[in-house]
Formats: structure tokens, C-alpha cells, sequence
């Protein structure tokens, strides 16, 4: 839906810019000098932004590019981390991310079938509010009840079983509303059509629904996992500290983004590794950012009937 | 017929389980957050039992070997770097987002986009480390010790200026081209269609979108973390150090046992109810708007 709006509005717009080129042409000097100002200060703060932006990523460029090599990627972390490499953390981190995504997966993916093929009434308002709230809720706060509820009340204690799944909790608002939005997003005379061939509803959900919603979900999903690969408050006290390789989900694993915080603030001489870490963690990121974007354009190139 | 009597009735039941299971899956979502919000005060209980809330605001300070909780200073704390970050990020989004949808030439849009959308992505932590190896020094050498309420307000406005941005040119996007074109027509300048007309009317969403902005500062925890240095007081300049709410629990929760976990708890309860009320005037704000 949105698609649509902005369609119909970029055209107008390019339009309304060569009417106000007109405009402007002509217009006294009093408003011109007013005029200049705003521009001004809107190009300023474009700028600012643009700098800012440069300034912290030629930081980390800078300051991690000596760290970055195959051995930082495969050795162990030695000094506490001030030298070697980072290998058991990258392995804990993509364990968290797997259990994360074992529990959001299932849970997601229903969640969003029901949400957007079968809500009706106040079950469906409830869940959607409830969803809204989570998505709001900071992640400190996910880390708190990670650690009451996993690490103590089911005695997983410090592992990557509670990271995992302390992660899963905050990525499924977004997953799901990402997921729904492809599946509302499938014309509905897709729907009627597969009933007018007399297919049943789990059907149309496998072989229509399910297929021409995949881009738009898997879309959702990589914008989940980057949210998950950020995050940091939620996990320091459910999967823990630990920088060893773990040995098996049960054992406590320390995430990148852990190794960062810790290096920097507990460890004097490891801001080093710290920004090393910091340029792995932003590359993984900026691979999935473009993965989802790139689907998402592939999904809006395909579609046979226009939004 | 009868075959296809079968058939009908089995689709139903197919269709039924999937139903089903579908909205249980989705009833165990929404119970997440019944489960959430339950965990917090069961665990926040035993320090609400005896004193109540009131402990939280009279007490001497936070003490909490002598069992003194208050979070007040932290609170404010809270506020004063959340508020500070948004009047920062609130005039240079707005501006960026005005920037880009009349201003800038068209081969520049795209490009600004993907940039807002990369630092919106960049993980709090990083933030953090920057504020800490860059700015807390450069900040330091100006108005020792570097690491105060400033920094943190700087840190923060950066991690919201793309939310307040994004959301901005979404709501400037939504502005009828209707409008835009009668402006235009009735001769008005680009200054005078901008701020007379486009702002104006996306007003609502812009508003929605600090108050989403103000929501993520409230909650960030690892930049404020790293940068504010942490001293628990009631902030009376911008240049002294600051301990936040958030801060705090992930300061004192690895060792924290009995009353004073309880009361880590219950400041966890309490930024989620500041939140949660945030949102809710953010989805009353974005009811006028589509977003």
C-alpha cells in the first residue's frame, strides 16, 4: 500500500519542483533573501548529518583496519583479547543468532499467518496491541527477564540457550510485522482466485501466499537478524561473558558486540581489538542490510500485479 | 460425490487445524508480554512490599548496602539526557528530511537514505566505543572530565537523529501533492510551501516520530553506558558526570542479590511504564497520519 502511495506522489512532487523553479524565478527579493536563509540551514544540517556519518565510520575504518585480518577471524583471544583473535566469540555469536532464530522462526511465521489470514475481533487487536508494547519495550529490560526467566526460573543459568532465546523474545515484534506486511501485501485477487479453484486455505497459504510473500519476509527476517547482531544490554547478563569456544549451547558465550563493550570499558589497551571487532560487526551488518534491500527491490520488480 | 464430499470435509479440517495452530502460535506472542510485565513486578516485589514506591523517591539516595533506593537522580538523570538528545536531533532531522524531499538534487536522495538507514543500524555499542575513544576525549580537553550529561546527550542525539529523519521524510512524503500544488500555484516561495504548508501538515507524523526517537534514548543503554561516567547525582550542569536508569541496572545486576536486585527490577518496571506510555501518545499522534 504504501508502495503506492509513494508512487503516485513522486511523480506530482518532480512536477511541483519545476512549478516552484518557476515560481521562485520570479519572485521578489524580499522572499529571496528569507528563502536563502532556510536553504541554508537545510543544507547545513544535510551536510552535518553526511559529516557526522564520515567522521564515525573514517574512526572505525582507522582505528580497526590495523586489527582486521584472517587471523583476528581464526585465532583465539589471548591477554584477555587485548591480542589474538576473536574466533570463539564470532562461533558464540552466530549460536546465539541460531537459537534466536530456532525459536522466532515457528513462532513468528504462525503468529504473522494468523495475524494477517484469519484475525478477527478482539483476540487479534489484543495480540497486535501486545505486540506494539514489545516492540517498545527496552532491551535492558528483555535482558532483565531473560535473566529471571531463563537463567533462573528454568535454570539455563549464564548459556547461549538464554541468550538465544532472550533475543528471540525482542526480534519477534518485528519479525512478525515485517512477515504480516508481505502477506497483506499479496493482491487479494490471488486469494480469490485459489478459491475459485476450489483450494482450500492451508493450500493457497503454501503454494500462493507463502511463495510470493517469501521475498518481502526474508526481507524482514534479515532486518531481524541485524537487530539481534546490535544487540548488546540484553545479553550481558543472559549469555554472559565467557570468551572460551563454547562447547555446547548450554555453556555461556560471549557475543561481538559483548567483546566490544568489554574491551573498551574493562580492559585498558583493548580499544584496538575493540574497534577490530566494531569493523567485522558493521561489515556482517551492512552485508545483511544489503541483502534485504536488494530483496525487497526484487520484490517490488516482480510482482505481477501492481501493489 | 461422495469422494468429493470427503474432500470438502478434510479441506475443512485442514483448514481448521491450520487455523488453530496459527492462533495459538499468535496467543503465545501476545502472552509474552502479560509474561514480561509479570515477571517484573514478581521480582520486583520483595523491595515493593515493604515501603512501597514511596521508597524510591524519599529515600537519602542510592545506597544499596544501607537498603536506600532512590532512583530520582537517576530519573532525572534519564530525562534531562533524553530531552537534550531530542532537541538536538529534532531540528537537524526535520531539516535533513525537508532537505531531501525539496531541497536536495535528485541523485543526492537515495544516497542520503541508505546513509540515515546504515546509522540507524549501527549497533549502540559502536556508538558507544566511538563516544568513548573520540568524543569523550575531545569533550575532556575542552570542560574536564569529558565524560558528563554532554557526551551523553551528544551520543544519544546522534543515535536518534535517523528515526527522527526517516520518519519525518515518511510524513513529508505523505503530505498531499494536492496541497503542494495549490501552494505552488498560488505562487508561494519554496521557503514559504515548506514551512507554511508541508510542516504543517505533517506535523502529526514528524511528532509521532521524536516521540518514537525520545523512546529509543529513554531505553539506550550501552552508549549512555560508556559515555556518561556513571556517578549517580542529580545533573546540575551539563558538564557533570551522570548515571541513567538503564545504566544502572547493567552496572550493579551481575552482583546484585535480594533487596537490591528487587530494586533493579523495579526500575526496570518503571522505564518500562514511562515507554509504554510514550507509545501510546505516539499511536495516538499517528492515528492522524499514515505513515
Amino acid at each position: 500500500m504504501s508502495e503506492t502511495r509513494n508512487n503516485l506522489h513522486n511523480t506530482p512532487v518532480s512536477a511541483f519542483d519545476s512549478l516552484a523553479e518557476n515560481a521562485n524565478a520570479s519572485r521578489s527579493s524580499v522572499r529571496f533573501s528569507g528563502d536563502v536563509t532556510l536553504t541554508f540551514l537545510v543544507w547545513v544540517s544535510a551536510t552535518l548529518v553526511v559529516g557526522m556519518f564520515l567522521w564515525l565510520l573514517g574512526d572505525l575504518l582507522f582505528h580497526g583496519y590495523s586489527k582486521l585480518s584472517l587471523a583476528f577471524l581464526i585465532e583465539a583471544p589471548h591477554n584477555s583479547g587485548r591480542e589474538g583473535g576473536i574466533a570463539p566469540i564470532l562461533v558464540s555469536t552466530l549460536l546465539i543468532l541460531g537459537v534466536a532464530l530456532l525459536a522466532t522462526l515457528p513462532l513468528g511465521l504462525g503468529a504473522a499467518v494468523y495475524l494477517s489470514e484469519f484475525s478477527v475481533g478482539k483476540t487479534a487487536r489484543l495480540i497486535r496491541m501486545s505486540l506494539n508494547m514489545l516492540a517498545g519495550v527496552p532491551s535492558i529490560v528483555f535482558g532483565l527477564f531473560g535473566n529471571a526467566l531463563f537463567c533462573i526460573w528454568l535454570g539455563m543459568g549464564f548459556s547461549i540457550w538464554s541468550g538465544g532465546l532472550t533475543l528471540a523474545c525482542m526480534m519477534l515484534p518485528l519479525f512478525i510485522s515485517t512477515t504480516e506486511a508481505g502477506l497483506s501485501a499479496v493482491s487479494n485477487e490471488w486469494r480469490q482466485g485459489a478459491a475459485a479453484l476450489g483450494l482450500s486455505h492451508a493450500a493457497t497459504l503454501w503454494h500462493v501466499l507463502l511463495p510470493a510473500a517469501a521475498p518481502a519476509m526474508t526481507a524482514g527476517l534479515m532486518l531481524s537478524i541485524g537487530r539481534a547482531l546490535a544487540e548488546t544490554a540484553a545479553l550481558i547478563f543472559t549469555s554472559g561473558y565467557v570468551d572460551r569456544m563454547p562447547e555446547s549451547l548450554a555453556d555461556s558465550g560471549r557475543a561481538l558486540s559483548v567483546h566490544i563493550y568489554d574491551m573498551s570499558m574493562n580492559v585498558t589497551g583493548g580499544d584496538e581489538t575493540a574497534y577490530g571487532s566494531a569493523l567485522v560487526l558493521i561489515t556482517m551488518l551492512v552485508l545483511i542490510s544489503s541483502v534485504a534491500v536488494s530483496l525487497t527491490n526484487r520484490f517490488l520488480a516482480q510482482r505481477i500485479t501492481p501493489l | 460425490m461422495i469422494s468429493s464430499q470427503h474432500n470438502t470435509s478434510s479441506r475443512a479440517r485442514a483448514d481448521t487445524i491450520l487455523t488453530r495452530v496459527t492462533g495459538s502460535l499468535a496467543l503465545m506472542v501476545g502472552v509474552l508480554l502479560g509474561l514480561v510485565l509479570l515477571l517484573l513486578i514478581k521480582e520486583s516485589g520483595a523491595v515493593l512490599e515493604d515501603g512501597g514506591w514511596a521508597r524510591f523517591f524519599d529515600s537519602d539516595g542510592w545506597y544499596p548496602q544501607s537498603g536506600e533506593y532512590n532512583l530520582l537522580p537517576m530519573l532525572w538523570a534519564t530525562l534531562a539526557a533524553s530531552l537534550g538528545a531530542l532537541l538536538i536531533a529534532l531540528p537537524l532531522g526535520v531539516m535533513s528530511a525537508v532537505f531531501s524531499r525539496f531541497y536536495a538534487p535528485a541523485w543526492m536522495v537515495n544516497p542520503l537514505r541508505r546513509i540515515m538507514m546504515l546509522l540507524a543500524g549501527i549497533p549502540s555499542v559502536v556508538y558507544g566505543l566511538w563516544g568513548l575513544t573520540v568524543l569523550v576525549p575531545l569533550l575532556g580537553s575542552w570542560m574536564p572530565p569529558g565524560s558528563s550529561l554532554l557526551s551523553a546527550i551528544c551520543i544519544l542525539a546522534l543515535m536518534i537523529l535517523p528515526t527522527v529523519s526517516l520518519t519525518s521524510e515518511a510524513a513529508l512524503t505523505a503530505v498531499s501533492p494536492e496541497s503542494l500544488h495549490g501552494a505552488a500555484a498560488l505562487g508561494l516561495s519554496r521557503k514559504g510551501i515548506v514551512l507554511g504548508v508541508a510542516l504543517p501538515e505533517a506535523r502529526a507524523g514528524i511528532l509521532a516520530g521524536a516521540l518514537l526517537a525520545t523512546m529509543r534514548a529513554l531505553g539506550e543503554t550501552m552508549a549512555v553506558l560508556m559515555v556518561a561516567g556513571n556517578v549517580v547525582q542529580t545533573p546540575s550542569s551539563l558538564f557533570d558526570p551522570i548515571r541513567v536508569l538503564t545504566a544502572n541496572i547493567a552496572l550493579e545486576m551481575p552482583y546484585a542479590i535480594g533487596d537490591h536486585r528487587a530494586a533493579l527490577f523495579a526500575s526496570g518496571l518503571l522505564l518500562m511504564m514511562i515507554v509504554t506510555l510514550l507509545a501510546w501518545l505516539a499511536s495516538r499522534q499517528g492515528r492522524h497520519i499514515h505513515v
